[in-house]
């Protein structure tokens, strides 16, 4: 069926709505465009998603741990005003030990550790925020390219170079140094205690298909720490769970005029004479809009949505490389009490939680990975947000979320098979820790990169849409020939994690996407006039 | 994908190679495509005049073959070419050429529509890989066909009356562009009518198992009308002549390219007239548009030149010295009797009337003399005799 009338209702359609194609409906309809988003889901917000898993049981199925929002994209959209409440913030990272001497991360101060090492701690904290400063500039605008010649993109790249003169010499050498090395050999240099050198280690590979000796690392770890250079000590839990996160997003977006559509699956983008004219969504119906907006991941997009035929022959060869296989599960658990880790004071239990004792045991989980295995031995980062947040869970029971790596998208045996081992795998990790939390399972529930991948359509179910490694970053964020969110298609635009500054839940790509799509319109039309 | 013979040895003999061999005097040989092929048979001067006045018959074998088949060739070759490769239709060859998502040149060719969803792709170069990535996202087989398959071009205004006397009857009627098929020693010969000297000609596609055979049969029919062996040399003339242009002399294929900007585009090369906006996305669509609405670097021109010394390597001078432009290849064309020049002009030089010189050099036993050659635009090839087209063709 299509549905030619529809023509002049919307001029802007946007395909999805995780939280970067929220932000973006946002802006765009706060600036005067007729939005309309169309969500595959039954509920906006993506990966920002609260799902009952256990009957009286909710949990963030997606992303479980703020550390990213972008304070000036929530004061713009006035989250707060829209139902945005966080039932905790600037939480502690507990690097848990198995003999229970625990360490605990509090902002520049680390307790459990050295003298030395705490000193240690300060200092690279301190030194890490300054080169969060410097991303900073560089994450809330659209990237500039080196080749095509605009005083815009002048401008960015003499910010930045002047933002990095003014982190002064050793700093600039320092950044350089460590932007191409690993987060094995940044930490080893820093610290004597392996669990902190862990600790730090984890927050280089959450998400991606890295161990800490892999390259781009410390670009993780930068990326993932953006969020100290906005004010943040710790990451925060959204009353509610990330759902709630994503409503607001939602409400944020209709309370400026854009209209949202669930259940709504595009299936492909329309193209006349090369041109994105409109979405054809799976139920048959065909709406049409003059700019065409993709929250969805770049494979998803061009393999799927426009399809390679419509693409230049090297560009389609790009998307193709593009490295999305994601390698994080998630464990969601229904439990009957609060589990009691070895030696932990029950007041951090609400805190964020890490299973990784060594950068050893980190790399070898990730050898796994590198093969199409599972790790045997996984490394997890955990919350239990029913400390803070008593709607979720019936009053004395409690939910645990961890995110567990390595588990590759493409696993060798198959998920199918291999599900139910690898989660056993992750619950006698925590056993160990947290002896008799088998006793108290109610209820539990992998989701595997796979299974990712269904729930909220991100290829590969990877954490960014796309490896945030500095061949596919910056600059070259998704690829050489889509870059500050247009694409080779004329009327279509990017505004997800896939593109520039990738993924977490931050806003940014949304918004500096929103800037971008007006910014164009408004160049045609000086070409036009 | 397996060892293809090419693989295993550096340089091939062509499925002809006795009898190119024993025919070949000068022992006179280049390297094309990894086969080892003649500059020469005997004198360049006898085998250009037996290719414009009877038939002169050029070993082909080397040019690379790609054969395409599958529910989406079409649509693949489609996207690849810059042309609208639906409307060749069964039983038609069309010229083209293919480009890298910046518009530049790959290559030209071309594409036999041999019948519903089964192509060949005959080009200068290897381009396995740029065909390859081009597969994404459709159904379609590539093979290289160019070790199986031996080919000769027979070109001359006897050239139609050779294949008779082979035993290819009707081939008079065989229309520009068009393909053939005949029995041949109980196996297929394809007969296509293309080539690459502007003349009534023809290009036998065969079976490399039959080569010799072939070669024999034709040299044998053609004896009577004076058939000759033709190597490289002559050939070079005549496609001047014919203002064919050629990968590697006219232009850079776009990956053989180093440095940034020396590529060409199809506009830049004078084809223009190929690439159609209308047939939806192709592989370089956008960068051509932009081109065709910013302009383009270069302009692609035959020039005639004053005099009768070749302008090879020439650079192209406006009237106050200054280098406006470069000769890409060069002849003294004999037939036409004229000097042309294929060249490349920096935009906007290269009008029609452009008041430009080039700038040639010649030797004579250690005396260097330098010329300012007048030259002027032409706008059609000097060599363009109507039984090119005719059909029935000319049968001498
Ligand atoms: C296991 C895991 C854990 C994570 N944990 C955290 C965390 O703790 N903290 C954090 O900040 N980040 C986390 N992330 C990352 C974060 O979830 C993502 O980077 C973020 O959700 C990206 O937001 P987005 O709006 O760009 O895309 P998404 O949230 O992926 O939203 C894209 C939307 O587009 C829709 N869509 C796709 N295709 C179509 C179509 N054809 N038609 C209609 N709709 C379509 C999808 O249904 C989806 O709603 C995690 C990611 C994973 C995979």
């Amino acid at each position: 069926m299509t549905d030619a009338l529809n023509k002049g209702s919307y001029d802007t359609i946007i395909i999805g709505a995780g939280h970067n194609g929220l932000v973006c409906a946002a802006y765009l309809a706060k600036a005067g465009r007729k939005v309309l988003v169309l969500e595959a889901a039954s509920q906006p917000g993506g990966a920002a998603a609260t799902r009952e898993f256990h009957p009286g049981f909710r949990i963030s199925s997606g992303a479980h741990l703020l550390t990213q929002l972008n304070p000036g994209i929530a004061r713009e959209l006035g989250l707060a005003s829209h139902g945005l409440a966080y039932a905790a913030r600037d939480l502690k990272t507990v690097a848990l030990a198995e003999d229970g001497a625990h360490l605990v991360i509090d902002g520049a101060s680390v307790s459990g550790v050295s003298a030395s090492d705490a000193a240690a701690y300060g200092r690279f904290h301190t030194q890490n925020k300054r080169f969060g400063k410097v991303l900073d500039g560089f994450f809330s605008r659209r990237q500039p390219t080196l080749v095509d010649r605009s005083w815009d993109d002048a401008f960015s790249l003499l910010k930045l170079g002047w933002s990095l003169r003014r982190l002064g010499k050793d700093d600039m050498q320092d950044l350089m140094r460590v932007g191409l090395i690993n987060i094995y050999d940044v930490a080893n240099e820093h610290f004597d205690s392996e669990l902190l050198k862990a600790a730090v280690a984890m927050d280089g590979v959450l998400g991606s298909h890295m161990g800490p000796r892999s390259p781009n690392t410390v670009y993780g770890y930068l990326h993932r720490h953006i969020g100290d250079a906005w004010g943040n000590t710790g990451p925060a839990l959204v009353r509610g769970g990330m759902g709630a996160l994503g409503q607001a997003f939602a409400a944020a977006a209709r309370g400026f005029g854009a209209e949202i559509r669930c259940d709504s699956k595009v299936a492909l983008v329309e193209m006349q004479g090369c041109r994105a004219t409109g979405v054809t969504l799976e139920s048959g119906e065909t709406l049409l809009a003059d700019t065409i907006i993709s929250n969805a991941d770049p494979k998803t997009t061009f393999e799927k949505l426009v399809g390679h035929p419509s693409l230049d022959a090297g560009f389609s060869r790009r998307v193709h490389n593009f490295r999305s296989r994601g390698v994080s599960a998630k464990l969601h658990l229904a439990l009957d009490a609060l589990p009691e880790f070895t030696g932990l004071d029950g007041a951090l239990a609400g805190e964020r939680l890490l299973l990784a004792p060594t950068m050893d045991h980190i790399e070898r989980a990730f050898n796994h990975a590198k093969y199409g295995e599972y790790s045997q031995a996984p490394v997890m980062e955990v919350s239990i947000p029913t400390v803070h947040d008593d709607s979720l869970a019936p009053a004395g029971k409690h939910v645990l979320s961890a995110i567990v790596q390595f588990a590759p998208y493409a696993l060798g045996q198959g998920w199918d098979t291999g599900k139910q081992a690898f989660k056993q795998l992750a619950l006698d990790q925590l056993e160990q820790y947290a002896p008799g939390i088998g006793q108290q399972l109610l209820a539990s529930e992998l989701s595997t990169p796979v299974d990712l991948e269904r729930e909220f359509g991100m290829t590969g179910g990877h954490w960014h849409h796309g490896e945030i490694a500095l061949d596919q970053a910056l600059l070259m964020r998704p690829m050489p020939g889509a870059h500050q969110y247009s694409t080779p298609i004329p009327g279509l635009f990017l505004c997800g994690a896939g593109s520039h500054p990738g993924g977490g839940i931050m806003g940014l790509a949304g918004r500096n996407a929103a800037e971008a799509v007006i910014k164009h319109q408004s160049n045609g039309k000086e070409r036009a006039a | 994908m397996s060892l293809r013979p090419h693989d295993e040895r550096m340089v091939m003999p062509t499925p002809f190679a006795p009898r190119v061999a024993a025919l070949c005097q000068t022992n006179d040989w280049y390297t094309w495509a990894g086969y080892t092929t003649p500059n020469t048979f005997e004198e360049v001067g006898l085998e250009y005049f037996a290719m414009r006045n009877a038939t002169g018959v050029f070993d082909l074998s080397p040019m690379t073959k790609y054969r395409i088949t599958g529910p989406d060739s079409e649509a693949f070759l489609n996207r690849v070419m810059v042309r609208d490769v639906r409307k060749i239709k069964p039983g038609r060859v069309g010229y083209t050429v293919w480009c890298t998502d910046e518009g530049m040149v790959h290559d030209d060719g071309t594409i036999f529509h041999l019948a519903d969803g089964d192509y060949r792709l005959c080009a200068q170069e290897r381009c396995m890989d740029w065909l390859h990535w081009s597969t994404l996202g459709f159904d379609v087989d590539i093979a290289d066909e160019t070790a199986d398959i031996a080919a000769l071009a027979v070109q001359g205004p006897t050239s139609c009356a050779t294949l008779r006397n082979m035993g290819l009857s009707g081939i008079e009627n065989l229309k520009p562009f068009g393909i053939a098929t005949f029995p041949f020693n109980g196996a297929e010969l394809l007969v296509s009518r293309t080539g690459y000297t502007g003349d009534l000609g023809y290009e036998l596609w065969i079976d490399a198992g039959q080569a010799l055979p072939l070669w024999d049969a034709l040299f044998a029919a053609g004896r009577e009308l004076l058939i000759r062996p033709v190597g490289s040399e002559a050939l070079g003339i005549a496609r001047i002549e014919a203002g064919f242009i050629m990968a590697g002399e006219d232009f850079v294929p776009a990956e053989q390219v180093v440095r940034h900007g020396r590529a060409r585009s199809p506009f830049e090369l004078g084809l223009d007239w190929l690439v159609d906006f209308h047939k939806g996305p192709f592989t370089g669509r956008n960068a051509l548009l932009k081109e065709q609405r910013e302009g383009s670097r270069y302009r692609f021109v035959i020039l005639d030149i004053e005099g009768n010394k070749p302008a090879n390597h020439s650079f192209i001078l406006d009237k106050h010295g200054r280098t406006i432009g470069h000769v890409t290849s060069a002849a003294w064309c004999p037939t036409a009797k004229s000097n042309i020049a294929l060249a490349s002009m920096n935009m906007p030089w290269g009008r029609d009337d452009d008041e430009m010189y080039a700038e040639i050099y010649y030797n004579r036993e250690l005396a260097w003399t330098r010329l300012l050659s007048r030259c002027r635009v032409r706008r059609d090839p000097v060599f363009d005799p109507p039984r090119r087209r005719a059909t029935p063709a000319q049968n001498l």
